[in-house]
């Protein structure tokens, strides 16, 4: 079972490790400590493997700081559900292979309740119901299938999609 | 069929005709690692891919530019394993501190060119828009695998025109332009489209790279100014790459020069813009003239011009950081920096400065920044409960001169 964070507009890199607690001035060891340090100190100190964040429009803008969405999955977070996210952090956490959908569940979940994240047919299932979630194409489930792209491009030395190395 | 610049230019990279919405592989003239990044980048490339070298010396760089010099030892310890890299794989392209940001540095070594795909550990790498190259921000994975492969994968882009007439009246200039933009569009208005600029033909290589620039704050994939006027003059301009009449564009917004007032961004995000001249009264604790958006030395020259033998007021930190070490030596010969170091301006080393909140002018809490910078979230140079404000240099000058947030046309 999986606790929902529900987050606003707008969520920034900064916001969820602002630059400061960047590996490189820390140490990549030390990263699971650092998502939302400021912007929401709880949270990582409570949140689970598997917990899934849901967030309004343009989530993850700013920096091309790939520890961004790698603090979250550090902690293991499921899967990260918005109307919209800026194009590096979608980038990065389709690298990572974290996974992102685009849904506008905001209203629908409560922050804290706790759902089922059922990444085999796309569903949150909820006590108020079940919650279709977008199936990602081809290209992005072959990167989750490996982990993550690094992964995918040593077993196959291609980019997904791409005819022959 | 016409096309859009984005398509043109990853067009001619894959080898052939492509259209948005295409997934596409391309080789990449460019891919530049920051030292933000570049110890996961090495790391992602050694440890995780399991290639040790890099595919093409010749087209990776490196920058020292985001903390610079170290300031601690968790960052000098980082660089020392960059430098170390750099002299390992013999790489040709390394630019250790002191040198500049690195996408004003790309451009002065002429490490990019109209026409080229240039990859950067940056998000602000869509500045080399303004040569009419593709430039955009990934992380540490795509840069690893860049420079492993020397490929990336990209999806071609929708694009946005931004259909500008007229001419700049009074102090305002290209960043209020940018800003006007943002307030358009939104700070999502153009996620992962390509934004191309037509109409500012008599736009310098330095109002090109701010406007480029900014189009990071637009959540662009790139934004792109035809080679034209100055850039067309200094850099070699491939004849495919031209707007073509007749190309597919998702969106045309007019903007008319005329008339722009000077605008600024509020707490805490780049598409809270205003006039300048609207604000209520805000003094300020610290100015802030530097960054990949304006650190150049056209925007050095716009702030001496109203600084130049008068006194920064009491109270109010300024902190000029010159975009490279080619803009501070210009500066320091044409007298323009001393200028700013007589009003009361102190200057820090080429680079990002306190852009990012890293060092050389970390906020505290309740303090307030005027920076000719491109983003102001919340916590971005420092304490979150600190307030940014972005505006041009010409703003930056006049607030300050005054201690308050100053429309320039004004003084």
């Amino acid at each position: 079972m999986a606790r929902v964070w529900v987050f606003g507009e707008n969520v920034d890199t900064d916001q969820i490790v602002p630059g400061r607690y960047a590996p490189y001035m820390t140490s990549e060891a030390e990263l699971g400590k650092y998502p939302f340090i400021e912007h929401r100190p709880e949270f990582a100190k409570q949140v689970k493997p598997g917990d899934i964040i849901v967030a309004g429009k343009n989530f993850g803008c700013g920096s091309s700081r790939e520890y961004a969405p790698k603090a979250l999955k550090v902690v293991g977070v499921g899967a990260i559900i918005a109307p919209s996210f800026a194009r590096i952090f979608f980038r990065n956490a389709l690298s990572l292979g974290l996974p992102l959908f685009q849904a506008d569940l905001t209203s629908a979940l409560q922050d804290g309740e706790i759902v089922e994240l059922r990444l085999d047919d796309y569903q949150i299932v909820t006590p108020h119901g079940a919650y279709s979630l977008p199936k990602p194409p081809d290209f992005v489930r072959e990167i989750w299938a490996e982990g993550n792209l690094v992964q995918y491009y040593r077993r196959h030395g291609r980019f997904p999609g791409q005819e022959r190395a | 069929m016409p096309h859009t610049l984005a398509e043109l230019i990853i067009g001619h990279a894959a080898g052939r005709e492509v259209q948005a919405g295409d997934l596409v592989v391309v080789k990449v003239d460019r891919a530049m690692g920051v030292d933000s990044l570049t110890p996961s980048i090495i790391d992602v490339m050694q440890k995780e891919l399991g290639v040790e070298r890099v595919h093409d010396t010749d087209r990776v760089a490196v920058f020292v530019d985001h903390v610079a010099p170290a300031s601690s030892v968790a960052t000098a310890d980082n660089q020392a394993r960059i430098r170390k890299f750099v002299a390992e794989q013999e790489l040709c392209h390394f630019f250790d501190v002191g040198r500049g940001v690195c996408h004003q540095v790309m451009v002065e070594e002429g490490l990019v060119k109209p026409g080229q795909i240039a990859l950067g550990s940056d998000s602000h790498s869509n500045s080399y828009g303004a040569i009419g190259a593709l430039g955009t921000g990934m992380g540490s994975s795509d840069i690893a695998l860049a420079w492993a492969s020397g490929h990336t994968w990209l999806r071609v882009p929708e694009t946005i025109v931004i259909e500008v007439s007229g001419q700049f009246q009074g102090r305002a200039s290209a960043k209020d332009l940018a800003l006007a933009v943002e307030k358009l569009l939104g700070a999502d208005g153009a996620a992962y489209r390509s934004v191309e600029y037509h109409g500012v033909d008599s736009f310098s290589l330095a109002s090109r790279q701010c406007l480029a620039c900014m189009s990071t704050e637009l959540g662009a994939k790139a934004g792109i100014i035809p080679p034209s006027g100055e850039v067309a003059a200094r850099f070699p301009v491939p004849g495919w790459l031209r707007v073509e009449p007749g190309a597919r564009y998702e969106r045309v917004e007019r903007v008319d020069l005329s008339g722009l007032p000077p605008k600024v961004a509020m707490p805490h995000e780049p598409d809270n813009v205003t006039d300048v001249a609207l604000l209520d009264r805000t003094p300020v604790d610290v100015v802030f003239l530097g960054t990949c958006t304006n650190g150049r030395v056209e925007d050095i020259h716009i702030a001496a011009s109203i600084l130049g033998g008068k006194k920064v007021a009491a109270g109010v930190r300024m902190i000029v950081v010159p975009a490279s070490s080619e803009v501070l030596t210009d500066t320091m010969k044409d007298g323009s920096l001393l200028a700013l170091m007589e009003a009361g301006a102190t200057v820090g080393t080429p680079g990002c400065g306190p852009c990012i909140g890293r060092h050389m002018g970390v906020l505290a809490a309740g303090e307030v920044c005027l920076s000719t910078g491109n983003r102001n979230f919340r916590g971005r140079m420092g304490s979150p409960e600190a307030f940014i404000y972005v505006a041009s240099p010409a703003t930056a000058a006049a607030t300050a001169l005054t201690g308050i947030i100053t429309d320039p046309n004004t003084i």
